[in-house]
């Protein structure tokens, strides 16, 4: 489980965060949704330490992450997975060296071992033979799948995902949805998903945090969004067209 | 470089010498930066020495019109000229372009692809992962370079200066073996460290804290350059006045 106190993160005389506090559960999706500058992106960064809020805790099971060392926030990221947003694949690697990454640095595994959970992240991804290829030669959708890979190639416990959908196709992005949820389940993991798409809000939300102006404006699951009275949500999730046409249908 | 850069630069450095995760995957990456800077780096550096050296060897010639002084002379000062100052200074300039560009555009590239926050979030130290061997590779390889342009710099004013018919082999052979300081090798390879240094560590820190996207990038490279070359002048008379 992670939990966040009362975080607040500015950029010069910008408040982006403006004490978010929250709890995210492991073995369900959690997600972090808002617009465009809601501060979804700047909260997830501060949750893994790329970005450091003046004021507020990050707690992994307890263990506040904020006023660690370097030494013991290397620790921590020793189980932390992350997806990035543009997939962060090293250009330079194949699909199996980037997978394999993580693991040279961190285990003494024999090389066959390392590549047997290379090849089960593929195959659990659903790339199985595409070892060879580079960043280069992958569409969207598979460098997506490819840095989930690489994410889960440590057994992480938590796993941080970062607009997973953004760039996708709607079915593409519905089988990055239901991977993310599947490993979720899987493996117990606390997972986080930073996106604005409403699919996977309908989908895969089983705990969902609405950010608004850097503040935390709503907490629920997927069922009960559809149901709110709140304002600034409902124009949230129903912005477009079809889901104000589904509110009318239902 | 104003004084909140180099305080940034400096906590770089910091970051870049702590203990590496695992030796064995810094030790590759290492030969492989040094295959780049150096043997990357061998036909460039050849092709400028040699004709440094010819084209120097010519203009001592002509400066150098009195009977009072004898032709031997040309020699000599091509020798001292290429070992103290052509060599390292001329080869280091040519190398801050060629390598501090690849440099900063590699790592720059990653930062605004978060390649490197996927490194820190794996829990690797990035700085460390990505610039160490970079600066290990430029402090073994540029004075390497360098000894290898002072034997060419001082072969082409050989070929230079006989073919044009300035000086003759023997006394150009003469000239070159007469009153040799083996010191100024000392003085040259330290400037040679000194601007491997430089090389790789000023390009290294602008891609580091690139922000933004290709144009950024682009701007950091160039930067990355400038800067580079006007330290390695300023470090090259610090030395020069420090050692000789």
């Amino acid at each position: 489980m992670i939990e966040i106190k009362d975080i607040h993160k500015s950029f010069g005389d910008n408040e982006v965060l403006k004490g978010i506090s929250g709890k995210f559960e492991e073995g369900v999706t959690n997600l972090i949704i808002g617009g465009s500058g809601s501060g979804k992106t700047t909260l997830l960064k501060c949750m893994i330490g790329l970005h450091h809020p003046e004021i507020g805790t990050v707690e992994y099971d307890g263990r506040e992450f904020t006023k660690m060392t370097f030494e013991e926030r290397i620790e921590i990221r020793k189980e932390i997975g992350m997806l990035f947003q543009g997939s962060a694949l090293f250009d330079s690697m194949t699909v199996e060296e980037n997978i394999m990454f993580p693991l040279n640095m961190f285990t003494d595994q024999p090389r066959s071992e390392k590549l047997d959970r290379v090849n089960f992240c593929l195959e659990r991804v659903n790339l199985e033979g595409k070892n060879k290829l580079y960043p280069a030669e992958l569409s969207g959708g598979m460098k997506k799948r490819v840095g989930i890979a690489r994410a889960i190639a440590m057994n992480p416990k938590y796993l941080f995902c970062d607009e997973p959908n953004s760039g996708l196709d709607p079915k593409t992005s519905i089988v990055i949805d239901e991977l993310i949820k599947e490993l979720t389940e899987e493996y117990k993991t606390t997972t986080i998903v930073v996106t604005h798409d409403m699919n996977s809000v309908m989908g895969i939300g089983d705990y969902i945090m609405f950010l608004h102006e850097g503040k935390k404006f709503w907490e629920g699951s997927n069922k009960e969004i559809a149901h709110t009275d709140i304002q600034e949500l409902n124009d949230f999730v129903f912005a477009s067209r079809f889901m104000k046409a589904a509110k009318e249908k239902f | 470089m104003n004084f909140t850069n180099f305080g940034k630069y400096i906590l770089l450095l910091k970051a870049v010498f702590r203990k590496p995760e695992k030796g064995k995957i810094y030790l590759k990456a290492i030969f492989q930066q040094m295959d780049f800077i150096g043997v990357g780096s061998l036909g460039l550096i050849s092709i400028i020495a040699t004709f440094i050296g010819a084209v120097m060897t010519l203009q001592i010639a002509f400066q150098l019109v009195s009977d009072f002084i004898p032709k031997t002379v040309i020699g000599s000062v091509t020798r001292d000229s290429s070992i103290l100052e052509l060599s390292p200074t001329i080869s280091a300039i040519v190398l801050a372009g060629k390598i501090g560009s690849a440099i900063s555009s590699e790592i720059g590239t990653m930062r605004v692809t978060e390649q490197i926050d996927a490194l820190e979030i794996m829990g690797i130290n990035s700085p460390g992962y990505l610039i160490l061997p970079k600066i290990l590779a430029g402090v073994t390889m540029v004075p390497l370079l360098v000894i290898f342009a002072m034997v060419l710099s001082i072969s082409g004013g050989y070929i230079g200066g006989t073919l044009s018919g300035a000086v003759s082999p023997a006394e150009y052979i003469q000239g070159i073996t007469t009153d040799f300081n083996p010191y100024t090798i000392t003085v040259s390879l330290v400037k040679a460290f000194v601007f491997g240094f430089i090389i790789t560590s000023v390009p290294a820190y602008e891609g580091f804290y690139v922000k933004g996207g290709a144009l950024e990038v682009a701007q950091a490279s160039t930067r990355a350059v400038v800067i580079s070359c006007i330290a390695i002048l300023a470090c090259d008379y610090i030395v020069t006045g420090l050692l000789l």
